[in-house]
């Protein structure tokens, strides 16, 4: 028990470390970008430029932060982008172009979302089935069920629930507000509650977690269907933004690999128990100022992917470095 | 001698299944045990297969390799650009992919090993670093042609008298299967299962760890290098070849009773399951299944498949006589 | 219970946010998606067949098309003029442009020919910002904003998908002239939408040839890239009535995603359980050539095959003497697009709906086409062949 507690005490502060790293590596790269761009006779810092990288943000951010949580319990989710298609699908088809039924179309979507994610959790935990086939097998199920229900966009969203996606409140939009209300309330949720802290145990050793009364099957669950669940928020805020819902427009995004990859940026530990949303979110921001910065330079698509790829190879390896010194310099401290 | 009956026993099921499939497609489809059926759908399986026992070596050891699909196509574009239909470059060419994937496969491994970087980081990374970088060289489509010989291995075979052609790719595979069985026996092979079982202990009991491992992608590239010829040969420069493979080969191996995480299952076992997954595609398009629900049955599958090995190896796990489990150092 | 919580505060926190806005972007008159509301699956066997257009590109392919013959890339269907003076403006010119993806060789050959086009008119034209949505709706809506925020003259789209780009060209309509090409969008409010004759007229053209080489009980396999592409939907709903009408015996319709082992390992199924089959029809010509290799490959003698106007294929066709015909997508329209900004730019008419002719190749005319030394999955109906760096520019 005092295992847990001194982890559970120590989680949050773990989680500064790299989070503030990728907070730093943020505001260096904005620094960056704004230099190259004024160099180059542009203007980087104005309110449209800021504004569209964050709204970009909203929905890898959305989904980013679930991912941070299932990642955190030492999982991942690979089902993610499919779930985003089919419940930007379900909130399109049940709103019907009707602002009576937005109520209980996002009511749909959340349940919809938390039985995949609930699904996600029992494969994992009672079949034992690790979390990687587990989630990539859902995720081809619901391919299915788009692949053989849909034939592109279908539904429509009233212009009432549009408002969620192009809405603005002053100069920031609603739906920047959105990804922060989530992220904020994921973190309160890791850092405040009990089953917060039961995540960072199970994801830190679930043998440890176990034996020190965590219900781990339980929080293996819930933070699956979390994950699912701000997949299906994503969801929604597509369907207002796209005005219908689409089949594709998950895995067209990659979200899935890519909302792992922020995770990563952000300095969570791949294999579970380090790390936070904080860090998610200033990954989620990394990855849209490089892209606006690549947008500005009218780089070649396919030079982004390179850069992204070798970006992320290369905070991961910082990080584990980092890592590796702090456990080094504590082992030295020990025998004193 | 528990090892050796673990392996066999974990490797059962995947043949059963196989066997299961190949019968009923025979039911569906009396013409597919004819030889030249049965060949063409070796033929047709091999550049998957190859992958699966090229990730076997990764996913024992304990790590992923999700560049494969990718480096499958580079290759392919590498190749028709630089033969550009002339016969007389193939096999240089040839020479040069080899030493591209020892590259790529190099990369994956010490970047893994020697920077701590996980390897679904890693590779998946590499998979953007990879695919980005080719369409840059060739700016955005492929260019150029492939030759007639470098096409030979994927399309064509030998004749053999009273029997009818035997298609490259399915001696390849032969081959490829062969050499892995051995290597899994081999020194080596033991060491790589160690290391994927527990490295910790690996390390004290003096295996080079870093240095197995980065074998091990180096072989999964190599892999994704002999399945890129079989595959540009088969069916031409395509921009898309190697789309999804990564999967494809990972959820092969896992349906071979291979446990992610490493240290579990047989190499056979693991070309068995790509076997599996080509037979079950096979026999979806056969029942008319294709496209719609093909996806759903996939998922449904792995899932189930590896829940039952999950199953199986607790019931293992809970002998009458304790198992030592190693300690953590 | 926390499962629940979660849930509610989610919920709540949605609802919130949406009660608190209070500046809309939301565009007038707000999404127009595509089909009766609520249109659900599986769809109607129809939901992608229009009766009146499929009888409309048909007769079209029989109109003699407005300009010159030999510059198919600025003649014109059928055309409706329209009054562009109120956007006349002094240049040179900033115009920007918003596409969907670089993802296939067909775009990309496309978007060579655009940036050569754009070369050609360097005096008119200060600079062109483009953003690749990379085939994401979501991005290519924020980048529309982003290049209505900006100091465009005239905007370019190229949308990814038709009904969900919709509201976000709708918004863009009010502050500058937009042009539209390739795929629509449900709004007339672009100045001008350029696009090819259409997929009914491709389909019923490739079909037309394929039921007169094989005849009455002729067996036909039908290879798609996807469902769900309301280009290609079109291009399969036009030739299955034909076929039908015909008499052909259609053995099998089966997607391939484009993917060429895909497509040969279908073939060969195929040829493997029916033993013959006498025509492949294609919605996109990319695997024609595996398609015929399969052929080769069983030894079969080769089909009649409709492909596209890809390089590798036109380079078959010629080798081996093939029977077949290729209508055609053209990429020259990307071309297009770029000179109707400038001439709605410099106030001149220019089409409300600006329908190019969609030439077909045949054996006849098939050496007009053919250029050797293009890349494999080259186009040749770029209309580059004059413009500077051919064909270097295009990769050869």
């Amino acid at each position: 028990m005092t295992a847990l507690a001194e982890r559970v005490r120590w989680a949050p502060r773990l989680a500064a470390g790299p989070a503030a790293g990728t907070w730093i590596a943020l505001g260096l790269v904005v620094l960056l970008a704004a230099a190259i761009v004024t160099a180059r006779g542009g203007d980087y810092l104005t309110q449209a430029n800021l504004l569209n990288m964050l709204s970009r943000t909203t929905v890898l951010g959305i989904v980013a932060v679930g991912q941070t949580i299932a990642i955190l319990a030492g999982s991942l989710d690979l089902s993610v982008a499919y779930l985003i298609g089919l419940t930007s699908l379900i909130a399109a088809e049940i709103m019907a172009g009707d602002p009576a039924m937005i109520g209980p179309a996002v009511l749909a979507v959340l349940a919809a979302s938390a039985l995949v994610g609930l699904v996600n959790g029992l494969v994992i935990t009672k079949l034992q089935v690790n979390a990687f086939i587990a989630t990539l097998g859902v995720g081809l199920v619901i391919k299915g069920i788009l692949e053989s229900r849909y034939e592109g966009p279908a539904g429509s969203v009233p212009v009432l629930f549009q408002r969620l996606g192009y809405d603005r409140i002053g100069p920031i939009p609603v739906s920047v507000l959105l990804m922060l209300a989530v992220a904020g309330a994921a973190a309160l949720f890791l850092h405040r509650t009990r089953p917060g802290h039961h995540v960072y145990a199970v994801g830190g050793n679930v043998e440890v977690a176990r034996l020190s009364g965590v219900p781990t099957t339980r929080t293996t669950v819930l933070a699956h269907v979390i994950c699912s669940l701000c997949a299906g928020v994503a969801g929604l805020y597509l369907a207002s933004r796209l005005g219908a819902g689409a089949p594709y427009v998950g895995t067209d995004g990659g979200y899935d690999l890519e909302s792992i990859a922020a995770v990563v940026l952000g300095g969570t530990v791949l294999a579970g128990g380090r790390g936070g949303v904080s860090g998610t979110v200033a990954g989620v921001l990394l990855l849209a100022v490089l892209d606006n910065l690549f947008d500005q330079l009218v780089l070649d698509a396919f030079f982004k992917d390179v850069v992204r790829g070798a970006v992320i190879i290369l905070a991961v390896a910082v990080y584990a470095r980092r890592q590796l010194r702090a456990r080094a310099q504590r082992a030295v401290r020990v025998p004193r | 001698m528990r090892a050796l009956r673990d392996r066999v026993g974990a490797a059962a099921p995947v043949f059963g299944v196989l066997l299961l499939l190949l019968v009923a497609i025979a039911v569906v489809n009396p013409s597919f045990l004819e030889p030249a059926s049965l060949l063409a759908y070796l033929k047709r399986a091999a550049p998957l297969a190859i992958l699966a026992v090229g990730q076997y070596f990764v996913i024992v050891s304990g790590e992923f390799d999700l560049s494969v699909g990718s480096l499958v196509t580079v290759q392919v574009v590498v190749a028709a650009r630089l033969i550009d239909g002339d016969e007389s470059a193939t096999l240089p060419v040839i020479v040069l992919l080899v030493g591209l994937g020892l590259l790529v496969g190099l990369a994956n491994g010490l970047i893994t090993t020697r920077l701590h970087v996980p390897s679904f980081v890693t590779t998946l990374g590499m998979l953007l670093v990879l695919s980005g970088a080719v369409f840059l060289w060739t700016g955005g489509a492929p260019r150029g042609s492939l030759s007639q010989a470098f096409r030979v291995p994927g399309r064509q075979g030998i004749d053999i008298p009273g029997f009818g052609q035997v298609p490259w790719s399915a001696l390849i595979l032969i081959a490829v299967a062969a050499g892995a069985a051995v290597l899994m026996r081999s020194a080596w092979g033991h060491t790589l299962v160690a290391t994927g079982d527990n490295d910790r202990a690996a390390v004290l009991a003096g295996v080079p760890v870093a240095r197995v491992r980065t074998t091990a992608f180096v072989l999964s590239a190599l892999a994704a290098t002999v399945a890129a010829i079989l595959l540009g040969g088969f069916a031409g420069v395509s921009a898309q070849v190697g789309e999804g493979l990564e999967f494809s080969a990972i959820t092969a191996v896992v349906l071979g009773g291979v446990v992610l995480g490493g240290g579990r299952g047989s190499v056979l076992a693991a070309l068995a399951g790509a076997l599996v997954l080509e037979a079950l595609f096979t026999l979806l398009n056969l029942l008319g299944v294709s496209g719609a629900l093909e996806s759903t049955v996939q998922g449904v599958i792995i899932i189930a498949a590896v829940a039952y090995a999950a199953r199986r190896a607790g019931r293992r796990r809970r002998p009458p006589v304790p198992e030592p489990t190693p300690q953590p150092a | 219970m926390k499962r629940s919580t979660a849930l509610a505060t989610a919920a709540a926190g949605a609802v919130l946010l949406l009660a608190a806005a209070c500046t809309s972007d939301v565009p007038p008159g707000g999404a127009a998606p595509t089909g009766a509301p609520g249109t659900s699956a599986p769809p109607a066997a129809d939901q992608f067949f229009d009766q009146a257009e499929h009888d409309r590109q048909l007769a079209l392919r029989d109109q003699t098309a407005q300009g010159p013959a030999d510059q198919p890339w600025v003649q014109m269907l059928e055309p409706e003029m329209v009054d562009t003076a109120q956007y006349a403006t002094q240049g040179p010119h900033n115009v920007c442009f918003s596409n969907a993806s670089v993802d296939n060789p067909w775009r990309q050959v496309g978007w060579t020919t655009m940036q050569a086009e754009v070369d050609l008119h360097r005096d008119e034209i200060a600079n062109f910002t483009a953003l690749d949505a990379g085939a994401s709706d979501d991005k290519q809506i924020s980048d529309i904003q982003q290049l209505v925020g900006g100091d465009c003259d005239a905007l370019i789209v190229s949308p990814n998908t038709t009904a969900t780009l919709t509201p976000a060209v709708e918004a863009a309509c009010g502050r500058l002239p937009v042009i539209v090409f390739d795929r629509g969008v449900d709004t007339d409010c672009p100045v001008t939408f350029i696009h090819p004759v259409g997929g009914y007229a491709f389909g019923a053209t490739a079909a037309e040839f394929l039921a007169g080489e094989v005849g009455q009980g002729g067996k036909v396999l039908a290879l798609r890239v996807l469902p769900g592409v309301d280009v290609l939907e079109n291009r399969w709903a036009a030739a299955e009535r034909i076929f039908a009408a015909r008499g052909v015996d259609v053995v099998g319709v089966e997607f391939t995603e484009n993917d060429t082992a895909t497509a040969k390992s279908i073939v060969s199924d195929y040829l493997q359980r029916e033993g013959q089959i006498n025509g492949i029809w294609m919605d996109d010509g990319t695997a024609a050539v595996a398609a015929l290799e399969a052929f080769e490959d069983a030894g079969q003698p080769r089909p009649a095959i409709s492909g596209e106007d890809q390089q590798q294929f036109l380079e078959k066709w010629k080798a081996e003497n093939l029977t077949a015909q290729a209508p055609t997508y053209p990429t020259f329209q990307w071309r297009t697009a770029v000179i109707a900004a400038l001439q709605i730019l410099r106030g001149e008419q220019v089409p409300r709906e600006w329908i190019l002719p969609q030439p077909v190749i045949t054996s006849a005319n098939l050496d007009q086409y053919l250029q050797p030394g293009l890349p494999p999955l080259h186009y040749a109906l770029c209309g580059c062949r004059e413009m500077p760096d051919f064909p270097a520019r295009w990769g050869a």
